[in-house]
């Protein structure tokens, strides 16, 4: 199944070679002089819900926007579908996002236009579609989410947070993508709307067939949704010789695992941290 | 204790007396250091979006809101400022033109103050107040709130479809905007002297034909093609590039206003410079006010 080869430009040695559709290897991203992500290297092959959790600063939304090149990294390679992402033109660049779909934290929705002109959007720029067309394809998309179609011509300030990441998902789904990436889509909402959420990333992955990867540090969501789980690690929490990425594996494995911090984060523990907040002379 | 000693020691060191100006130094250096990086970013920025509007033009649909925020809605605010400015030359110039008799001289001194210089000046200034300000907050809320990031996602380049919109939009209209105020000055000097302050119409207009030339009036709507484009050219780069959270927006839109100024002004210095040396190579016979 491997695709490998010294000819294609595709590393002979990934490091899981069952047809990767997103890569990265060896990736380091630093901005200024802070390093945020230090030798990570991600496969992920097609059709994989990968989950990447970690707590707050540890990377995971910048692991995220490297994947699909809106953040270059400072050393290694990102691919995608055996292309590497840093040898594309801008042009081409573009062309590659348009097989991705990006469901953003805060949703991201352009707030001057309207929810059907949102979910339209990417169809207006890359496709060559009748207008009728375009309408029928958001009202599905808009349906596969849960939204009625009164929503549609209302703007993003008039909806609540669950409902403008539901628009968000829509708009990502439009464009049938082949991979699809969530950064923390339950952050906010309350824990109802999580699970519609989550149901709702496991219905397009059965549906669309589509590769996700969901950054979370939600862990009933990660367990929910994820086939495989990854967790980072701040950097400045670890010594220069140790890895990064503190686990991979399934979520039964997660469960299992013995890594004290590992542990620690699944079990919601503050640790050794109130410690650290007293030293400096913060009581909580 | 036992510091003391070497701590005074340390103080009368070669290295603790040079302190102070390796320091300053080195604040300047990073100052020159910062200022090469910006200067470089901005030019790398200008070049992307004239590498993008060269490739392709933006749709219709982008670029006609820009035009109307633009063009359509700054012609209220530019025709109230230009017959102002109009009027208040009459104003301060009228007492000494009477002491030398030179009163019905105004027309040309308003008239050519204003097509050559305060109504580009001015109607940019305008502009960068108004919609440089608006731009930079706009694209810097867009930027806090991912919305660039989206649109990147989703396979649509920012610049190609924010910034070059934006730019074409200054571009085009802050000369016809810089027209506008010029007209409503003339108007307004025109009112103020002749209705107000008594000139003979006849004299006044006779004296503003045969000083203000077309070079005044090409002079003026030559710069304001310069104007137009640093001012979208900088409130861009500031919105592109704001800090995150609320005070970011705000210091982006302050930022971008301040440096879109300071921008005019530098450049209507060299560019005054420049139309000078061209008038004197190809029309040397220029009339004399005075």
């Amino acid at each position: 199944m491997s695709m490998s080869g010294p000819t294609d430009g595709f590393p002979d040695n990934a490091p899981d070679a069952v047809d990767p559709l997103a890569e990265l290897r060896g990736v380091d991203v630093r901005f200024d002089k802070q390093v945020v992500l230090r030798d990570i290297s991600i496969a992920i092959p097609r059709g994989q819900t990968l989950a990447i959790i970690g707590e707050s600063g540890c990377g995971k939304s910048v692991t995220l926007k490297t994947l699909i090149g809106l953040l270059r990294p400072s050393r290694g390679d990102v691919f995608f579908d055996r292309q590497k992402l840093d040898e594309l033109s801008e042009r081409e660049l573009a062309e590659q996002r348009t097989r991705f779909g990006f469901v953003f934290q805060q949703a991201a929705l352009f707030d001057s236009m309207s929810v059907g002109q949102n979910v339209a959007f990417p169809l207006r720029q890359h496709r060559r579609m009748k207008p009728s067309e375009i309408r029928d394809k958001v009202h599905l998309r808009l349906a596969e989410v849960g939204l009625p179609e009164a929503v549609v011509t209302k703007k993003p300030a008039e909806l609540s947070g669950g409902m403008r990441k539901r628009v968000g998902l829509a708009r990502a789904l439009v464009m049938e993508p082949d991979l699809i990436l969530y950064d923390e889509p339950t952050t906010g909402l309350d824990p109802i709307m999580s699970d519609v959420i989550n149901q709702l990333i496991l219905r397009t992955r059965d549906n669309l067939h589509v590769t996700s990867v969901v950054v979370t540090h939600d862990m009933n969501s990660a367990r929910k949704v994820a086939d495989r789980i990854i967790m980072l690690y701040p950097l400045s929490r670890l010594r220069p010789e140790e890895p990064q990425i503190i686990f991979d594996g399934t979520p039964e494995e997660l469960d299992q695992a013995e890594d004290r911090r590992v542990i620690q984060f699944i079990h919601g523990e503050a640790g050794e941290r109130l410690m650290e907040m007293r030293e400096a002379g913060v009581t909580p | 204790m036992s510091n003391a000693p070497s701590a005074s020691l340390s103080s009368r060191s070669p290295r603790s007396v040079l302190s102070p100006i390796s320091n300053s130094i080195a604040a300047w250096g990073v100052l020159v250091i910062e200022t090469v990086i910006a200067v470089g970013a901005i030019s790398l920025f200008m070049y992307r979006t004239l590498a993008w509007m060269s490739t392709r033009l933006p749709r219709r649909e982008t670029l006609l809101p820009n035009f109307n925020q633009v063009g359509v809605l700054s012609l209220p605010v530019i025709a109230l400022t230009g017959t102002f400015i109009g009027m208040v030359l009459a104003v301060q110039s009228y007492s000494q033109f009477k002491l030398l008799g030179l009163e019905s001289r105004l027309g040309a001194v308003i008239n050519m103050s204003l097509v050559r210089e305060l109504g580009p000046v001015l109607a940019a200034t305008m502009l960068a107040g108004r919609v440089g300000s608006a731009m930079s907050a706009e694209l810097g809320t867009m930027r806090v709130t991912e919305q660039i990031d989206a649109l990147a996602s989703m396979g649509c380049n920012p610049i190609h479809y924010l910034v070059v919109p934006r730019f074409l939009a200054c571009l085009i209209l802050i000369p016809t905007l810089t027209v506008m105020a010029d007209f409503m000055g003339v108007v307004g000097g025109y009112f103020f002297s002749v209705h107000i302050l008594g000139i003979d119409m006849h004299h006044y207009w006779d004296n503003a034909r045969d000083f203000v030339g077309l070079w005044d009036l090409f002079s003026g709507i030559f710069k304001s093609f310069f104007f137009g484009a640093a001012i979208a050219m900088v409130s861009c780069y500031q919105g592109f590039n704001c800090t995150a959270g609320a005070e970011g927006v705000g210091r982006a839109a302050t930022a971008a206003f301040v440096y879109s100024f300071v921008s005019i002004l530098v450049l209507d210095l060299f560019l005054n410079i420049f139309l000078e040396a061209a008038y004197e190579q190809f029309l040397p016979d220029r009339p004399v006010l005075l």
